[in-house]
C-alpha cells in the first residue's frame, strides 16, 4: 500500500523538476542565512542563481560531519533558535555530538516520510507497533513513533532494553510490527527461546530494522527465527533520522529514498567524482525541504549504489542498494556509532597510557562485542594485580561514559600492537562481512 | 634490610614464561624466588634474582615491561603456627600485606617469606619491634 500516492508515484520528469525548484530555494536560503555556506559558495565562486539544472549540483561544495562538529552546536542552523521545536544529537568523533534542529515543518516532513516508510513496509492502521528504538537524543525512537501515530497504528513506546519485559508486552499486547536494530531482533528471539516463548507463534508479522548495517544472510536468519518479514530502513540524524529510505515489502530489493525531499549522488570517495547509476560509491545527500538544518551535498560515508529503474511496487523514487560498508573507519557497535579516534581520545586522557591500541570487534551470539587492547608500559605497570585492574576498569568506564558502549579492556605487552606509521591495523572486525 | 624485587608483565600467551626464564638464563641471572599472580588476561611474574640490574636490563632489551619494587624477606619459624604468629603481629598493628610468597630454600631452621607492603618502612619497624628477624638483602640473594 502506498501512503502518499501523489508524491510517491510521480513520473521521473515531475520529480526532477520539483527537485530543481526545491534545490534552488534551499540554496537561496542557506546562502542568505548560514555563514558557513555563504563562505563555502564564495570560495568556489558559485552563486545560488548559477544552479540552473540538477547537474549543476556538482559545482557545489560538500558538507562533512566535521563541518557539523566545527559549527557545534547551532552554527549550521538556517533559522533562529526560536523556530526550532526539537533538537536531536548523535555521537561525534571527539566526544562532542552532532546536533540537529527541527522546525515544526521539519517534524511534519519527518512524520510524513516515516508514515510512507511504514506503509512501504506493510504496516497500517490496526497494527500494533512495538517501537524498541531508543527514545531520547537518538532519532530512532521519536522518529518512528510520530510516523506510527500518523498512519493510525497503535504505537507502544517501548524504547530499548529490558528484554524480558519487551517479550511479555509483545505477547500480551499483541504486537504486530517490531521496530529495532536487526541485532536486537535476533537477541529478542534468543531470550524468547530461553524463556520458553515460541516467538514464531506471536502476532508479529514484520520487523522494520535499521540503524546498523546488516547482511542478506542476517535477514534470512531473522525472517526464519521470528517468522516475520524483515525490512531494511535507512536514515541518519544529520539528514533527518529514520525514514530517509526504506525497502518496499513487495520487492525487498533496494531502499526507496524519498526524492521529493532529498537529492542523491554517488561519488568516488577518493576523487569525489560523481559516478553513474549502478556504480558503487559513497552516498551524498542534499536536503531540499529541510528548514532547521539544510545540508548541501552531505557526505554520508555510506557505500552503496543507485538505481532509478521502476520498482514493482509502483513507487518511482530511486533506490539505493543495501549498504555495504563505510568510506571512513566508523564502526557500528550495537547500534552506536564508534570512531577509533574516540577511543584514542579516551586513552590520551589517561596518564601514562601509550596511545597504542587495537579494537577487536566481534559478534557473540547476536550481540556485538568490543574489546580494546591497550599496551602497558613501565609508567603504568605495577607489581600489584589490583592496580592494573583499576587501570583497565578506568579505561572501560571512560569509554562507557563517552560512547555509551560497554567494552572489555585487555592489557597487552608493549610493542605488540601495530604502530601508526605504515598501515597500522587499528581495527579488526571479525563480524560477518556486511556485503550480502 | 630491603630486597629488590623485579616484576614482569606477562600476557596470557603460551611460552611467555619460558621466554622470561630463558632470557635470564642466557644472561646468567639466577632466580632465587618467584611468584606468579595471574588473571584471565595477564600475569605478573615477581622475581628475586641475584643481579636485579642485569635482569632488568636484559628483559628491557627484549621489550618486556618490568619494574622494580622493594620487598622484605622475613624469617618464619618452620613449624605449625609459625606464619600465623607473624601475620598476627602485622594485623595487630594494622599493617596491610599486599601479597607474599615463600622462598623455596630455608635459612637455617627457618622458612623465608617475602612480603610486599604498601608502607614498607612502617612494616619493618613493627616487625623489628616485635623481635622478628628480617633478612639482609644480600643474604637473601645468596641463600
Amino acid at each position: 500500500m502506498i501512503w502518499n500516492d501523489d508524491f510517491e508515484t510521480l513520473p521521473r520528469e515531475a520529480i526532477e523538476s520539483l527537485q530543481l525548484r526545491r534545490l534552488q530555494q534551499t540554496l537561496e536560503r542557506v546562502y542568505a542565512t548560514v555563514p558557513f555556506y555563504r563562505k563555502a559558495f564564495d570560495q568556489l565562486g558559485v552563486k545560488p542563481k548559477d544552479i540552473k539544472k540538477l547537474e549543476d549540483l556538482q559545482r557545489l561544495p560538500f558538507t562533512l560531519k566535521k563541518d557539523m562538529r566545527d559549527n557545534y552546536p547551532y552554527g549550521l542552523f538556517a533559522v533562529p533558535l526560536e523556530q526550532i521545536v526539537r533538537i536531536h544529537a548523535s555521537s561525534g568523533t571527539t566526544g562532542k555530538p552532532t546536533v540537529v534542529g527541527y522546525t515544526k515543518r521539519d517534524i511534519e516532513t519527518w512524520t510524513e516520510l516515516m508514515a510512507r516508510s511504514f506503509y512501504a513496509a506493510g504496516a497500517h492502521k490496526g497494527d500494533v507497533i512495538h517501537n524498541a528504538y531508543g527514545y531520547g537524543l537518538f532519532t530512532g525512537g521519536l522518529g518512528a513513533h510520530y510516523g506510527a501515530e500518523r498512519i493510525g497504528a497503535s504505537v507502544i513506546p517501548m524504547s530499548g532494553g529490558n528484554t524480558k519485559k519487551q517479550l511479555m508486552i509483545m505477547q500480551d499486547f499483541g504486537s504486530t510490527v517490531l521496530t529495532c536494530t536487526p541485532s536486537y531482533s535476533l537477541f529478542l528471539a534468543e531470550v524468547a527461546a530461553e524463556e520458553g516463548i515460541d516467538i514464531r507463534k506471536l502476532k508479529l508479522k514484520v520487523g522494520i530494522l535499521g540503524a546498523e548495517p546488516w547482511s542478506e544472510k542476517m535477514r534470512q536468519e531473522i525472517e526464519s527465527k521470528l517468522n516475520i518479514k524483515a525490512i531494511d530502513i535507512y536514515g541518519l540524524s544529520e539528514i533527518l533520522g529514520p525514514g530517509v529510505g526504506i525497502e518496499c515489502i513487495e520487492a525487498q530489493n533496494g531502499l526507496h529514498v524519498w526524492e521529493d525531499h532529498f537529492l542523491l549522488e554517488i561519488i568516488n570517495p577518493e576523487t569525489q567524482e560523481v559516478l553513474p547509476d549502478g556504480e558503487k560509491g559513497e552516498l551524498v545527500i542534499t536536503t531540499i525541504t529541510k528548514e532547521g538544518i539544510p545540508l548541501i551535498r552531505y557526505r554520508t560515508r555510506d557505500i552503496t549504489c543507485l538505481t532509478r529503474e521502476p520498482c514493482i511496487c509502483g513507487r518511482t523514487h530511486a533506490r539505493i542498494e543495501r549498504l555495504s560498508g563505510r568510506s571512513d573507519d566508523m564502526l557500528i557497535i550495537r547500534g552506536v556509532n564508534v570512531f577509533p579516534s574516540q577511543i584514542e581520545s579516551v586513552l590520551f586522557t589517561i596518564k601514562g597510557i601509550e596511545p597504542h591500541y587495537q579494537l577487536l570487534v566481534d559478534r557473540e551470539g547476536t550481540l556485538d562485542t568490543l574489546e580494546v587492547l591497550v599496551e602497558v608500559d613501565e609508567q603504568t605497570f605495577s607489581d600489584e594485580v589490583r592496580k592494573l585492574q583499576q587501570l583497565s576498569g578506568l579505561i572501560q568506564k571512560q569509554i562507557k561514559d563517552l560512547l555509551g558502549v560497554t567494552c572489555k579492556v585487555r592489557l597487552v605487552e608493549p610493542k605488540t600492537l601495530a604502530r601508526s606509521e605504515g598501515k597500522a591495523q587499528r581495527v579488526i572486525d571479525n563480524r560477518t562481512k556486511i556485503t550480502s | 634490610m630491603k630486597v629488590e624485587q623485579i616484576s614482569v608483565f606477562i600476557e596470557n600467551k603460551s611460552g611467555r614464561l619460558a621466554e622470561v626464564s630463558g632470557v635470564l638464563g642466557d644472561a646468567n641471572v639466577n632466580i632465587r624466588a618467584l611468584s606468579l599472580a595471574d588473571t584471565s588476561d595477564f600475569g605478573i611474574l615477581r622475581l628475586i634474582v641475584d643481579d636485579s640490574e642485569k635482569a632488568l636490563s636484559v628483559l628491557r632489551d627484549k621489550h618486556f615491561t618490568v619494574n622494580k619494587t622493594e620487598v622484605i624477606g622475613v624469617e618464619v619459624p618452620d613449624r605449625p603456627g609459625g606464619l600465623s604468629s607473624i601475620l598476627k603481629i602485622l594485623d595487630n598493628n594494622q599493617i596491610n600485606v599486599e601479597y607474599m610468597y615463600a622462598f623455596v630454600e630455608r635459612s637455617g631452621s627457618n622458612a623465608v617469606i617475602i612480603f610486599r607492603f604498601d608502607n614498607v618502612d612502617q612494616a619493618i619497624a613493627v616487625l623489628l619491634k616485635n623481635g622478628v628477624n628480617i633478612l639482609d638483602g644480600k643474604k637473601i640473594i645468596s641463600i
